[in-house]
Order: C-alpha cells, then structure tokens, then sequence
C-alpha cells in the first residue's frame, strides 16, 4: 500500500521523532547538580560499612575493576586521604562491579585505606545517573554537592580535587 | 487517506516502548570494556588491512575508537 504524504502525515510524524527525541534525552539526563543535596547512601543497601559523613567533606567516587581511568585515580585519592582525612575528609569509593571478585582483584593491586563500598544491585548508581566512568562527587561540610568530575583526568583532576578539598576543609 | 486518532496513538506509544534501542548505562559497560569486544586484538593483520585498504582504494580510518568501549572518561 502506497501512502501519500501530506501536511497531516508529516505532522504526526514529527511528534512521533519528537517524542522519541525527549524520551531519550529524559532517559540520559543527569538529575544531580552542584548545590543539590547528594542522596543519603544508607537508603540503597550498599554493601561495607557506611561511614558517618555528618559534618565532613566527602569525596564520593564511582569506580569498576574494568575501567582504566579508576585505575589511575586510586594512587591519587589514596594520597590525598592520607593528607586531608586528619583535617575532615572522607572518601568513599563505591564499586558497581557484577562481581564482587573483580572488585576484589582489583583493590589487591590498587590497595585502598579509605571506604570501599559496593554498589551490587547498581541502585545508588541508577538514581545519580553519573554520566560516564570514573565519576566522583565533592561535597561540603552540609551534605551538598560543591563539585562534580566527570572521567579522571590525571594531573588535572588532582589539581581541581586538591583546590577544591582545601577550600572546603578551611 | 485519513490516519484515525486512535490506531495513531497506539502506534505511537508502540513506537515508544517496543523499538529494540536500549542504552548501555556507563556503569554497565563491563562486557563492553573487555578486551574480547576489541575487534582488532591482531596488530599486525589490522596494520596489513588498513594499509591495503588505504593502497587500493585510497580509504583509511573509520574503524572507530581505540579501546574495548568503556566509554570511560
């Protein structure tokens, strides 16, 4: 059957691509942003000990065993708890590995001495909806996001953490 | 012809719910990211494809991006 096209056909055409459109772009859209309240992490069934992050600086990060910029951002975060956790910082690595032996191989090599949580059901991760892999979210004394990083990106990531962390533990 | 409000809508909605595209959220791309999902693990023969390719009918690149597809960073 051969259809002709008119103004009418074209017209419900387009709602159908536009509908399309914003139910893609409303799927991919990140609902978190600076100043927003970051979700309480005891409300998603984390696995590993929840640290009480009332009043501190939290740099919460997303990580996989399968994802080489995380590899990279271990040494950096683990250097920088080392320096500021005296001062009030927590940083909580949650993993969003399917197997909880990948996050294991992965932390014997990239050894870690602040929290590890994991993320098995992937809830937390699916309400932050972080854009891309690392993602890590800085947030102030209040609960807050201050900062948000999208990837890690080496020596400008470490840059932009410590500026940032120092600014908030004053 | 005359498109009828009802059959449209329903197509609509089909349209919307039962195409086959899903999204391979970032934290899901572990398969993605293996090394297996690479589809030039041979160096040597990838080199020896481009550079006929590139030879014979002055075509090079387009075979996308490096790694197994994390899409990390």
């Amino acid at each position: 059957m051969i259809i002709s096209f008119n103004k009418n056909h074209k017209a419900k055409l387009v709602t159908v691509a536009a509908v399309q459109f914003l139910t893609a772009v409303l799927a991919t859209a990140a609902p978190l942003k600076e100043g927003d309240p970051f979700p309480d992490l005891k409300q998603f069934g984390l696995e590993g000990h929840i640290p009480d992050i009332q009043g501190k600086v939290v740099l919460v990060d997303f990580f996989a065993s399968w994802c080489h910029p995380c590899q990279e951002s271990f040494p950096v975060m683990e250097a920088l708890y080392k320096k500021y956790s005296d001062q009030g910082l927590v940083i909580v690595a949650i993993n969003v590995d399917k197997n909880q032996a990948d996050m294991d191989d992965f932390l014997k090599s990239h050894p870690a001495d602040f929290v590890i949580l994991r993320d098995a059901g992937n809830k937390l991760v699916s309400q932050v909806k972080i854009p891309t892999m690392p993602s890590s979210f800085l947030l102030d004394r209040t609960g807050k996001i201050s900062a948000f990083h999208r990837g890690f990106k080496g020596e400008e990531t470490r840059k932009e953490y410590t500026q940032e962390i120092e600014a908030l533990l004053k | 012809m005359k498109i009828r409000p009802v059959p449209f809508l329903v197509l609509l909605a089909a349209s919307g719910l039962l195409n086959g595209c899903a999204n391979v959220q970032p934290w899901e791309r572990g398969n993605l990211a293996d090394p297996a999902m690479d589809g030039g693990r041979d160096p040597l023969g990838s080199m020896m494809s481009e550079h006929m390719w590139f030879s014979r009918e002055a075509a090079s690149g387009g075979r996308g991006v490096g790694g197994g597809g994390c899409g990390c960073n």
